[in-house]
């Protein structure tokens, strides 16, 4: 019968939202944090001096 | 069926001279091609010249040839501009295209082994960056292997698969456009800017996305398309096609460029195979969303289908997915290969990843590393994206000097994962595939350097002591020349004479 179908689809779609929203980002990006501070240390001490001119100056020709 | 197929790609380099910034980029990537050609092919002319005779450029897949007053003229690349060009011992060629250094790698038979040989690749253009800075008097040489310079000028990383002729080439078209669409999903090297010229301070998944303005065409250089038409087969026209992709990003991560070549070399077979009739993913607008799929790095998107459904890139790359496991699993070959599982598990686990917290991926796909780095400057740093120390890290990543590039630098620290150590890629550096033509080409080059006036993909030219005419011994067939097929003759051949002699027997090549 449709009219009992309809309430277990409902708690079926809640649980998929609840799984996305909360448990698995959290952990695994607290985890992959720590890293990122030191690479990004790392990363810093190597980035070329003047960024803003760095960047500016890197013009190329097309290719292919 | 597998992921084995004869494939190659082709990188065009970024190139600049610090502090210079003046100097002819052409000049600059002579340098780097003369300065490495000398060292690992001293024994050479000056240049082993490209044997052009064979190479058509504007023939077109659909069946008509372009008349050359009709093409722009940065389509000829088959007049030769007296640039440097060099075939080196690993059966690579490396030469100046337009203005950028290039390296063509050579035929393989596998992913894994397209990824080698491309690993090879970057590592003769980092010797050639020191190289070409110790000629006297050259300032010093810096390449980068990205696509673009976020101010308008693209330059392509190229893909070749050779097909058979008899596939219709609207079948082609029809399931290979979404396919590209999507793939971005995984093969972007990721992006600061949006926008040809980048005007935009956003960050997209692909290097190369915003650079395609139409759907089909020969083109390479202007209205680039998402399938490009370029019908160049170098192996028997009647037979086979070589098809030409060139919306893919210049990849780092080994992982990357593995699922890139052999995601496409399945999802070839299965258009050959005729194992995807009666599907149909045909976008709306393939251009439109070939640029959306790649400005929405939180992968939401929903695709509009020429049927009215609107699916994402990931749930369309995983339907593509499911076909290829079945397809790989049929019972019509007999033996299982470990690389066709390795290629279908990665390929699966990077969807998944992607669908569940991508920054888990830091360690496999360019687009996520980039991303991952630049959230954590902002984060720490406080800085918007239009700050040109994002931009830098954007450009930086692909730099490849060893000690400032920030590729290299995540892989020595064991944060971007690599699949072959250092002795592998060495080897790939000077030996060519044992499997294909380039065997043959590549030994050529190690063993007789100094008697060989020119070759191409298809063709190797000797000039034989004591022979008026130059002798061009073709190589039509990507499977023969292989070690299995000529190794033997070559080991018994200590001069060209006896080579000549030899080959001449044994009928031809």
């Amino acid at each position: 019968m449709p009219s009992q179908e309809r309430p277990q689809q409902r708690r079926v779609e809640r649980d998929d939202v609840q799984d996305d929203v909360v448990v698995p980002a959290e952990t695994s990006s607290a985890a992959l944090d720590s890293d990122v501070d030191a690479i990004l240390d790392e990363i810093d001490s190597v980035l070329e001096e003047n960024a803003e001119d760095f960047v500016k100056s890197f013009v190329q020709k097309g290719g292919e | 069926m597998t992921v084995r197929r004869v494939m190659g790609l082709e990188t065009e380099y970024g190139i600049t001279v610090p502090g210079l910034p003046n100097v002819n980029p052409m000049a600059s990537s002579t340098m780097i091609v003369s300065a490495y050609g000398q060292y690992a092919v001293p024994g050479s002319r000056h240049r082993t010249h490209w044997d052009y005779d064979v190479e058509s450029p504007l023939r077109d897949a659909r069946g008509f040839d372009l008349t050359r007053a009709d093409a722009d003229p940065s389509l000829l690349t088959d007049e030769d501009l007296g640039m440097a060009n060099v075939i080196l011992t690993n059966g690579s060629r490396l030469y100046v295209d337009h203005a950028h250094p290039e390296l063509s790698t050579p035929e393989v038979t596998s992913p894994r082994d397209a990824v080698l040989w491309d690993r090879a690749g970057v590592v003769v253009m980092q010797r050639a960056m020191g190289l070409a800075t110790r000629l006297p008097g050259a300032p010093s040489i810096v390449l980068y292997k990205n696509n673009t310079d976020n101010k308008g000028a693209s330059y392509g990383t190229h893909e070749n698969y050779l097909m058979r002729r008899a596939t219709p080439f609207a079948d082609i078209v029809r399931y290979l456009t979404p396919f590209f669409v999507t793939r971005q999903v995984y093969t972007g090297a990721g992006r600061l800017g949006v926008g040809q010229d980048g005007r935009t301070s956003a960050f997209q998944l692909s290097q190369r996305a915003d650079f395609f303005e139409v759907e089909v065409g020969l083109e390479t250089t202007l209205k680039r398309p998402i399938i490009n038409t370029r019908d160049e087969p170098h192996a028997d026209p009647e037979r086979f096609r070589r098809l030409h992709v060139i919306v893919g990003d210049a990849n780092l991560s080994d992982t990357a460029t593995f699922l890139k070549m052999g995601s496409t070399a399945i999802f070839l077979g299965m258009i050959e195979e005729g194992f995807l009739r009666g599907k149909d993913w045909s976008l709306a607008r393939p251009v439109a969303e070939i640029h959306r799929v790649s400005h929405d790095p939180s992968l939401q998107h929903e695709m509009e289908l020429a049927d009215g459904r609107r699916m994402t890139a990931l749930q369309m790359q995983g339907e593509m997915l499911e076909l290829a496991r079945r397809f790989c699993a049929r019972s019509d070959h007999a033996e299982p290969d470990p690389q066709t599982d390795e290629l279908l598990d990665e390929w699966e686990r990077v969807l998944v990843g992607l669908a569940d917290d991508p920054r888990a991926l830091a360690d496999r796909l360019d687009w996520v590393a980039k991303l991952t780095l630049m959230e954590g400057f902002r984060e720490r740093d406080g800085l918007d994206w239009d700050s040109p120390r994002l931009q830098l890290i954007d450009l930086q990543y692909a730099d490849l000097r060893p000690d400032k590039g920030i590729a290299a630098r995540l892989e020595a620290r064991g944060s971007l994962r690599r699949m072959f150590s250092d002795e592998q890629v060495e080897h790939a550096v000077t030996t060519p595939p044992t499997d294909t033509r380039a065997f043959f080409r590549g030994e050529c080059i190690r063993r007789y350097s100094e008697s060989i006036a020119a070759a191409s993909w298809d063709s190797v030219v000797f000039d034989v002591p004591g022979r008026d005419a130059l002798l061009r011994v073709p190589t039509l067939e990507p499977l023969r020349g292989t070690r299995e097929h000529v190794g033997a003759l070559l080991d018994a051949s200590p001069d060209v004479t006896t080579l000549i002699e030899r080959l001449s027997a044994h009928g031809a090549e």
